[in-house]
């Protein structure tokens, strides 16, 4: 069983380093000239070449590579072109917003949704079954927008419970943070868990027809306990995959919704440095969000692997 | 007087009657009046072949039905009370409690998250018989008594831990922990190995007599069902055939039907020898030395020579795991063996199946265990059996067509079935289709792997004749790959007896099979059920002299 996960570590680092790569070219492909658009319209061609070779863009592209990925190995990540300042400062406070919202959503759309998976599937096909699964659905199938904004109209504007802008500073404290973020949160609770939930009741479903269940339905063993004794465990494998891909979606995926509520996560950080073409912080969000999905979803592989008892318990 | 009759009887099934709905709302009848009683105490075995509806009749008597099938009519009476009329409460009450099912797959039916104790336990802690601490001294009392090894640890296993044998046993210790009155055995027996299947009986009949428990006991092997059965009953087709004493049943049966089971299986015993043909010098197969292992595992076959002549049958015989069908996957070149050689008329054969020529694979042809999976269900039979005449001798549709046509005469089935498909026919008449998409290749050896071990007795049969005469027609030469031993007795002329990757006899069938014997070929030879009552006891007598 070690092997297999060196064989996955192995593998994520790898992953990681193509990414970075992509990475690199990508923002070496965006359309204008970094140092002429630095200088607006007071560039002339001598001024631009001399920032070219400030930034070093007269090198060769393979050298700044690995420059720039020695330099971000050891927590450098340059500064940025903007406003001079470390892109760890700049970026540093966008993270932990990022991440605070990505928790609180988590914290409650995981365990919600894998309760409600398995209560469908307890009640397959009842009420309570095709309720759950119509009202998922019908979340999942509207765009984050609309549903930010539907939020907004009703529980800030009409109702005026929550503030419709969810701008945290440091100088509140924890719950007064809770408190401004609970529509975004909400917002993303409704994206995200439609997956998780379908998916839970479809895999303990899937478990539910193996002759192992219909063995523990012939001891006298109640539905409830079925479930959740006998279906669940061998049912964990997709079910952690889901939730990695969701939890990822929740760091990387959120730019939509931090616009609608105008919050200062990383999302937003990374089109504004598109848009500047400040390619130093570009680079950087790029990097932390393929080093998040790469690193949950390995996480993900790594738990379905413990959770298969014929590798955990060899012969 | 029938209210005293009443009272004694543990279980009363009376009129039962089982229908499957499909999902177009069309209704089949899986049990068609089906009556019995048992008394405490006492072993029914239910006795016949696949669709009977023996599983059917079995879990009715825990009120259970599989999804889509429905208890539709009669009274199941168990200790007096009506079972049917009994809420979803009551029934897990009664569950594991009151009557306990034995599975026919052990490896399936245990949970492969939870260890052992785990789901040996659950039953009499869920039915609060006993609390967590005694249902562990009970547990280890019965994996004791059940000879499992180690009995104090054995139950920190998980499933995939142990052997086949060992876990049906531990499935007799689950059933058994909450003490119930009716065991219901599933074909508890018919997964393992004939000399697993022996100690799994002997356990199981110590249990049932030791502690008095009913039990119902599903079979589809009359010799089997001999050895525990106080009463048989026969059925076919969800209607019951005849029921009576054991004796009676298995020496003077009534009905045609039950007479006919009963001949196949001592034919099975009995059947004289074939004898060798004596035909070339030049065999037509051979294997000289052959090493093969799966990557770089240890050896699954290790220096087999076998030898088989043009015409003839040579039989490799042996349990799961001793190599028997790896064989068939290195001359075929599936698995390219690593030493050694495979002679094909004399020429050696490349060992990398792509690296054979057309002409090399035409002439070996194999037949597999499951014709299900082997067909493909979309196509008609027609296509199925004419893909290697088109393939292999490049013949006109029109041509390909009168060929399908006579093969089909060849293996008795009617030509208006050219156009159907797999899912249309029986399981006897898909094996018959594969073995005429073998012989449309015309070749000169046919691998037949476990061929008749999926079919009923009575249809395996059908198909061993009809591979008979196929022989004598065309000269084909066979490699058949079996368990069975009865299947041996009455098909092949010589015989290789295969053991954990070597073949330990090897020779004529007649010299093989009588002594002096090799000790395994004893063991797998005394392993076979014989319909005989009194053979398990024999058996058990001879071999603990054997140790002493």
């Amino acid at each position: 069983m070690l092997k297999l996960l060196v064989q996955r570590l192995a593998l994520g680092v790898a992953t990681l380093l193509a990414v970075s790569v992509l990475i690199f070219w990508v923002t070496e492909l965006l359309p204008g000239d970094l140092a002429s658009n630095i200088l607006g319209q007071s560039a002339t061609p001598e001024n631009i070449a001399a920032i070219r070779a400030e930034l070093g863009l007269d090198r060769p592209a393979v050298e700044r590579y690995t420059e720039w990925l020695g330099d971000a190995v050891q927590g450098d990540l340059g500064k940025s072109l903007a406003n001079k300042r470390p892109v760890i400062d700049v970026i540093g406070p966008r993270l932990v917003n990022t991440l605070f919202l990505a928790i609180y959503a988590a914290v409650i759309a995981v365990p919600l949704s894998v309760l409600l998976g398995i209560l469908a599937a307890i009640y397959r096909n009842s009420v309570f079954d095709k309720g759950v699964n119509i009202a998922s659905l019908a979340a999942i199938s509207m765009p984050e927008f609309f549903i930010g904004y539907f939020l907004i109209l009703f529980m800030s504007v009409q109702l005026k419970w929550f503030p419709a802008i969810a701008t945290i500073k440091p100088e509140q404290g924890f719950f007064q943070h809770l408190y401004v973020t609970f529509l975004p949160m909400l917002t993303l609770i409704l994206v995200v868990i439609a997956h998780m939930m379908r998916m839970t009741r479809t895999s303990v479903l899937s478990v539910m027809s193996s002759p192992y269940v219909e063995m523990a339905v012939l001891k006298g063993i109640p539905k409830g306990r079925i479930v959740v004794h006998h279906a669940l465990p061998n049912a964990l494998a997709p079910i952690i995959n889901v939730i990695a891909i969701n939890l990822a979606y929740l760091i990387v995926g959120v730019v939509v919704v931090e616009a609608v509520f105008t919050f200062n996560g990383l999302g937003r950080l990374m089109v504004d440095a598109v848009a500047k073409r400040d390619i130093p912080v570009v680079q950087a969000c790029g990097l932390i969000f393929a080093i998040v999905f790469i690193g949950l979803n390995l996480i993900a592989d790594v738990l379905s692997i413990l959770s298969n008892p014929r590798l955990r318990h060899p012969r | 007087m029938a209210e005293s009759a009443t009272k004694t009887q543990l279980l009363d099934v009376r009129n039962l009657r089982i229908e499957a709905v499909a999902e177009s709302g069309a209704r089949v009848t899986l049990v068609d009046d089906v009556s019995f009683t048992l008394n405490p105490g006492e072993v029914l075995g239910l006795i016949g072949e696949s669709g009977a509806g023996k599983s059917t009749i079995g879990l009715s008597t825990l009120v259970y039905a599989r999804s889509g099938c429905q208890i539709t009519g009669g009274q199941i009476v168990f200790r007096g009370h009506e079972l049917r009329e009994l809420g979803i409460e009551a029934r897990q009450s009664l569950r594991g409690a009151k009557v306990a099912y034995i599975a026919q797959s052990a490896a399936a039916a245990f949970n492969p998250a939870h260890t052992l104790y785990d789901q040996v336990c659950e039953v009499a802690l869920q039915h609060g018989v006993m609390n967590a601490s005694q249902a562990r001294v009970e547990a280890v009392r019965l994996f004791r008594e059940l000879d499992l090894p180690n009995p104090e640890t054995f139950g920190n296993r998980y499933p995939h831990q142990v052997s086949g044998g060992q876990l049906q046993r531990a499935m007799a210790a689950m059933a058994m922990i909450a003490k119930p009155d009716l065991l219901v055995f599933d074909e508890p027996t018919t997964a393992l190995d004939v000399t697993t299947q022996v100690e799994v009986l002997a356990s199981f009949k110590k249990l049932i007599r030791d502690h008095g428990t009913a039990a119902l006991y599903i079979t589809h092997d009359l010799a089997v069902v001999a050895q525990v059965a106080d009463r048989i009953m026969v059925l076919r087709h969800g209607k019951m055939v005849e029921e009576g004493a054991a004796t009676q049943i298995l020496q003077q049966p009534r009905m045609d039907y039950t007479r006919m089971l009963v001949a196949e299986r001592v034919a099975a015993q009995a059947s004289t020898f074939v004898a060798p043909h004596g035909s070339s010098a030049q065999p037509i197969l051979a294997t000289r030395d052959v090493v093969a292992s799966y990557r770089s595992g240890p050896r699954v076959i290790d220096n087999v020579s076998i030898e088989l002549m043009r015409g003839d049958t040579l039989a490799v015989v042996g349990e799961s795991g001793s190599g028997k069908s790896t064989l068939a996957r290195v001359i075929v070149g599936l698995l390219p063996r690593q030493e050694g050689d495979v002679l094909f008329n004399g020429e050696s054969l490349p060992p990398r199946l792509e690296s054979r020529s057309k002409e090399q694979h035409r002439r070996i042809q194999m037949i597999y265990q499951m014709p299900d999976v082997a067909l493909n269900p979309r196509q008609t039979l027609l296509d199925i059996i004419g893909r290697p005449i088109a393939f292999y001798f490049n013949k006109s549709r029109r041509e390909v067509r009168a060929r399908v046509e006579e093969l089909m005469r060849q293996i008795d089935l009617p030509l208006d079935y050219i156009s159907r498909r797999p899912g249309e026919l029986s399981g006897g008449q898909k094996q018959r289709v594969c073995i005429a998409r073998a012989l449309a290749a015309e070749p000169d050896v046919i691998i037949c792997d476990e061929v008749t071990s999926a079919l009923d007795p009575l249809v395996a049969d059908e198909i061993l004749r009809l591979l008979r005469r196929i022989q004598d027609q065309t000269g084909v030469g066979y490699l058949f790959i079996t368990h069975d031993l009865g299947t041996v007795r009455r098909i092949a002329n010589k015989v290789a007896v295969m053991y954990k990757g070597q073949m330990v006899a090897y020779g004529a069938t007649q010299q093989v099979f009588n002594p002096p014997y090799h000790p395994y070929t004893e063991l797998l030879l005394s392993s076979v059920p014989e319909i005989r009552s009194d053979w398990l006891d024999e058996v058990l007598r001879k071999r603990r002299k054997v140790v002493r």
